[in-house]
Order: C-alpha cells, then sequence, then structure tokens
C-alpha cells in the first residue's frame, strides 16, 4: 500500500505569547518554536502503522520554507520513506484552496493507494485542504475519521460525530482521509532517529517545476484575502485574582464561599 | 445571483441547533440585502419537519430520497450542485460541523464557489461578503474578505450565534423538489452509527466541576487534582487532549465532541481555551480559570481567572479547603 501524508509545519501557539505585526496581517514568527502541525502528527503515525502492517511505502509532502525540512525529518525519523517539499516564495499567503491547488499540482503524478492529511491544521484551521484536494483528484473522501480498517477495494472507517457519538462509513479507494487527534498514540521519535533521517534526501520543487501559474497561488489564488488579524474582544469581563498562591488561594475560598458553593 | 440559502441539518430525526442559529442570521442577512431566505432540507421523510424553517424563510426546498435517509456528503453533493445552479443564492450557509466540514469543502471546489470555514461572524460590505474567524486556537481574530466567484459559501461555527424564532413568522411556500440520484451512491455508504459508551460517570449532572487541560502535563499529576476536586466535592472533567493522550475516559471530556456542561461551578485548570472546549462549558454559573498563559481565550469566557502555574495555586487551594473544613463544627 502507497501512501501519501500531507504535513504541515506550524508555530506552537497553545502555551505562547502571540503579538500580532503592525501591518496587521501576520503573527510576528520570532521566538515561537514550531513543529509538525497536531492532526498531521496522527495522520503520519497511522501511515507507518499501516506500511508496517501491509508493506508499501510512506511519502510525506508539505508545503513550506526550508524550515519545514525539520518537520518532514521528524516524518523520515517515524518510518516515512520519502519527503517532498513544495517551496516559492509566490506561495505566501495561500488559503486552504490555494494549497490543495498545489499539492494537487504534485500528487496527481504520483502512484498511491491512500492520502492521509491532518483534519485541520492549528494555525489557521481551515478543515478544507483534504476534502478540495480529493475532489481535484477524484477521489473519495472522509474527514474527522478515528479509525480505518482497510478491506479489498474499500475500506471502513470511523468518524467523530458531536456528543461522543461516532458513525461508521464504507469509503471506496483510492481514498483520502482526514484524521482526528486521538486516532493512535503517535510513537516517540528519537533525536538519533531524527539525525539518520539527516540522510535521507529531501525532493524540493518550486512553482515553475510543480507546473502552476503565479496568479493560481498565494494570495491571487486564493478564496480568502486575509484584511487584518486582531485579539478577540472578552465575552465576559474576567476579573483577575492577583497576588501569592496563598493570597489567591483565600480570594477564590472566599469567593467560593460568597456564592454558595463551598 | 439572489437569496441566502441555509442547508438544514438533521440527524436521527432532529433537526440541530445549528439550522436555527443559521436562519437567525441569515434572515438579519437577507433582510439587510433585501433579498428572500431559502432553507434547503435533504432526507427521507422529513416533509412533517419542514414548518419550522419556513417561519424563518420564503421558500423551503425540500428533497426526499431514500437514498438521503442518512448524511452523505456524495450524495448530499450531487442533490446541491443541482440546486445551487438553479437558485443562485448569493451566499449558502451550511454548519461548521462534522457533516459540514466533510460536504461544503468540495461542494465548492466543484462548482468554484469561494468558502470561508468556521465563520463566527458573517456580513456584506457592499456586494463583497466579509467574514471573521479565528486563527491559532482561539488567539487571533482575523478579518477576511472572500474573492469574486459564483457566489459564496461560508461554513457557520456551532453557537457563534443565538438561534431566535422570528417574531413574526415568514411561512414561506414549501416546494418538494425532485432528487436527481438515479444510482446508488458507491464511493461512500453509511453503515452505522456508534453510540457513547455510558460510563460510570456523569459531568453532566455534577453541580461542581473542576476540568482539566493540556497544562496539567503528565498522567501522574491528576491524582493531586482529583484530591482537590473531590475535597470541594466536584467531578473531574477534561478537554480533548486528556482523553486524546488515554489520561482521562472520554466520558469526561468537555465540548463539542464530549459533553455540555453547565454546574454551579467550573474551575478550568490549565485549559487554553479552544472553542470546540467553550461551547461545553460556557454557559456554567461561575467560571474560574487558572492558567499560567495570560492570552489564554478560556480567560475570555471566564468570570475570575488566575495567571499563575496550577501547580503553586492548586495546592495552596487545597490547604485553605482542609483547614476551612477543619474549623467547621462536626
Amino acid at each position: 500500500m502507497d501512501i501519501i501524508v500531507c504535513v504541515k509545519h506550524v508555530p506552537l501557539t497553545s502555551d505562547a505569547e502571540i503579538i500580532i505585526e503592525a501591518n496587521g496581517k501576520k503573527i510576528e514568527k520570532t521566538g515561537l518554536v514550531f513543529d509538525i502541525n497536531e492532526w498531521d502528527d496522527y495522520a503520519v503515525e497511522e501511515a507507518v502503522r499501516i506500511k508496517e502492517r501491509l508493506g508499501g511505502t510512506v511519502t510525506v509532502i508539505t508545503v513550506g520554507d526550508e524550515d519545514a525540512d525539520n518537520t518532514l525529518r521528524k516524518c523520515l525519523a517515524r518510518g516515512a520513506d520519502k519527503a517532498i517539499r513544495l517551496t516559492d516564495p509566490k506561495f505566501e499567503g495561500s488559503d486552504g484552496y490555494a494549497i490543495a491547488k498545489i499539492l494537487y499540482s504534485v500528487i496527481k503524478n504520483l502512484r498511491y493507494d491512500l492520502i492521509l492529511t491532518g483534519f485541520q491544521a492549528g494555525d489557521d484551521g481551515y478543515s478544507m485542504v483534504g476534502p478540495i484536494l480529493a475532489e481535484m483528484l477524484g477521489i473519495p473522501h472522509a474527514t474527522l475519521v478515528k479509525k480505518i480498517e482497510l478491506g479489498a477495494g474499500t475500506a471502513k472507517v470511523n468518524r467523530e460525530l458531536e456528543g461522543g457519538l461516532e458513525e461508521v462509513i464504507e469509503v471506496r479507494l483510492p481514498a483520502l482521509f482526514a484524521v482526528q487527534t486521538g486516532i493512535n498514540v503517535p510513537r516517540y521519535v528519537s533525536r538519533m532517529g531524527i539525525r539518520k533521517a539527516l540522510q535521507k534526501e529531501i525532493k524540493v520543487m518550486n512553482l515553475a517545476e510543480i507546473g502552476l501559474k503565479e496568479d493560481e497561488v498565494g494570495e491571487a489564488g486564493s478564496w480568502l484575502k486575509i484584511e487584518k488579524l486582531y485579539v478577540p474582544p472578552l465575552e465576559k469581563q474576567v476579573k483577575f485574582l492577583k497576588g501569592s498562591p496563598d493570597e489567591v488561594a483565600a480570594q477564590i475560598v472566599d469567593l467560593l464561599k460568597s456564592k454558595g458553593v463551598l | 445571483m439572489a437569496g441566502i440559502l441555509v442547508l438544514a441539518e438533521h440527524r436521527q430525526g432532529h433537526i440541530r441547533d445549528i439550522t436555527y442559529e443559521m436562519l437567525t442570521k441569515g434572515r438579519e442577512i437577507a433582510e439587510k440585502l433585501n433579498t428572500e431566505q431559502i432553507a434547503v432540507i435533504l432526507g427521507k421523510d422529513v416533509k412533517e419537519k419542514v414548518k419550522t424553517l419556513s417561519e424563518y424563510a420564503e421558500k423551503v426546498l425540500v428533497v426526499e430520497d431514500e437514498k438521503l435517509e442518512n448524511f452523505n456528503s456524495d450524495a448530499y453533493q450531487k442533490v446541491l450542485m443541482n440546486l445551487l445552479r438553479e437558485e443562485k443564492p448569493i451566499l449558502t450557509m451550511i454548519g461548521h460541523t462534522s457533516y459540514g466540514v466533510e460536504l461544503a469543502p468540495r461542494l465548492a471546489a466543484s462548482l468554484n464557489i469561494p468558502l470561508a470555514t468556521d465563520c463566527i461572524d458573517i456580513f456584506f460590505e457592499g456586494e463583497n461578503l466579509t467574514v471573521i474567524r479565528q486563527m491559532y486556537g482561539g488567539k487571533v481574530n482575523v478579518k477576511a474578505t472572500l474573492r469574486k466567484g459564483n457566489g459564496y459559501m461560508v461554513t457557520v461555527r456551532p453557537a457563534a450565534f443565538t438561534a431566535k424564532r422570528p417574531s413574526q413568522p415568514i411561512n414561506g411556500k414549501i416546494i418538494e423538489k425532485e432528487s436527481p440520484l438515479t444510482e446508488e451512491i458507491t464511493t461512500k455508504r453509511f453503515i452505522k452509527y456508534i453510540l457513547p459508551e455510558a460510563g460510570g460517570v456523569d459531568i453532566t449532572a455534577a453541580e461542581k466541576i473542576v476540568s482539566i487541560g493540556r497544562g496539567v502535563k503528565d498522567q501522574a499529576n491528576i491524582p493531586m487534582i482529583e484530591e482537590f476536586a473531590s475535597l470541594l466535592g466536584a467531578a473531574l472533567a477534561c478537554t480533548r487532549p486528556v482523553v486524546d493522550k488515554g489520561w482521562l475516559p472520554a466520558e469526561r471530556q468537555v465540548g463539542s465532541s464530549g459533553k455540555i456542561v453547565k454546574p454551579k461551578l467550573y474551575i478550568a485548570l490549565g485549559i487554553s481555551g479552544a472553542f470546540q472546549h467553550i461551547v461545553g462549558m460556557k454557559n456554567s454559573d461561575l467560571i474560574i480559570a487558572i492558567n499560567k498563559d495570560p492570552n489564554a481565550p478560556i480567560f475570555n469566557y471566564s468570570d475570575y481567572g488566575v495567571v499563575d502555574d496550577l501547580f503553586k495555586v492548586v495546592p495552596a487551594l487545597k490547604k485553605k479547603i482542609i483547614e476551612l473544613k477543619g474549623q467547621k463544627p462536626a
């Protein structure tokens, strides 16, 4: 089984302070730690597990600058066989639609039985690249995938619905599955493994090499144009309790008593 | 191009809340643009359900087909491609739900309709559509405009808008449309639902909840927080990453893919506040968040916040509560 996994190198922002650039269009990237998008990490793990069971190859592909090689190396260390990075200054400003076109231009020429992506990216959260790529390739897809059971010519997948409910659907192969976190437990990748992966080649292709025109990518080739980034307004006026942990604890206890919950 | 088209979402015989949230917002937009609202429902035996939809819309289009009994994005796509080509709405609204995310991107690409996903606000500026969505786990809002195309499409975040029944129902026309599905859909087939496992603890029944997120860092830290919860008489709940890591069972998960809770007290420990979690707890009476990151979105929804290490504050809280209980007459 030959599997292609689309991955993204993203800033880890859950514990980081985010600063919006003065032009209001981007966030300040310096100081942020980048890593593989969390959902993609599960997708790569799932691909490698399938390969270990059934044989075949795993190819990881990304759209990003040189820094994204770190994410590709992590995937190679985890067990991917080949890595491709699509890079061009013209890709800057691409939304999910433009990214899908970029990936399509290369994947359409590759051999695959299965394509995996993360359900969404932790940075822009579009949740659209996978299904649009599947539409362009003319293959079926499923999103929010929590379990994949491969059969002859079809796969049974569990999709996560709301409120803890799941649905089981049967999808004809080849297909694209956008996986949800929790589908597996990604294995630990050692530093040694990543060092070893340094020897593997990463194939790099630019706009001309993938055969797209300038106006098909970047902001010109996108559906969405970002006008302004801003800090979300407060839904509630939060009151911050200040002081040492003991002082704060005393304030909370008083508060709970006054509200009748202690 | 005219009309605001809203795709009704339903499952197991129930129209889902997102439908009315979209119809409420769609009504507002339609009135501003002086155009009509069109509700669309696809399914099997759905005719009795369309009365409420007609209260919000000038037109309700109903497509009934056995093949539409359970949601199937490929079947929906075929039907909607036909309908959208006929109706040419200026804006199509679909829920940013497990069904909508499966359907909308592919439908939009197939019709060359620019799509913005997971929108929390939508408005026209002249003929141009502007949307507000979020990035970086809810830490940043983005104002974005859509390129001109064959109308526009958005997926709408659940609970972003409040559903409000029109004071004067429109009672629009209900129009049955023939299903264009001539053969079985073979690319994708619904098999069954799997219901959540009935667990030992029902967090939706708890009056007080102590909830943990990624900030708890290690499974080994959970017993200390469990002790704190039991001192308070609270149930222990958590966010999705805690379940993904296998630290707590799925029955403890608060959020859109877990449980919706509304306790008297919700203490959020090390929870950043992704919207999927927020929709599960934001209606709690009293929300106290403790997080090291002053910019964590959870604070935007909390009554009280503490910017500090939970591993310092929680032990101090435990000490205070034990002292207090010691003073109480037996």
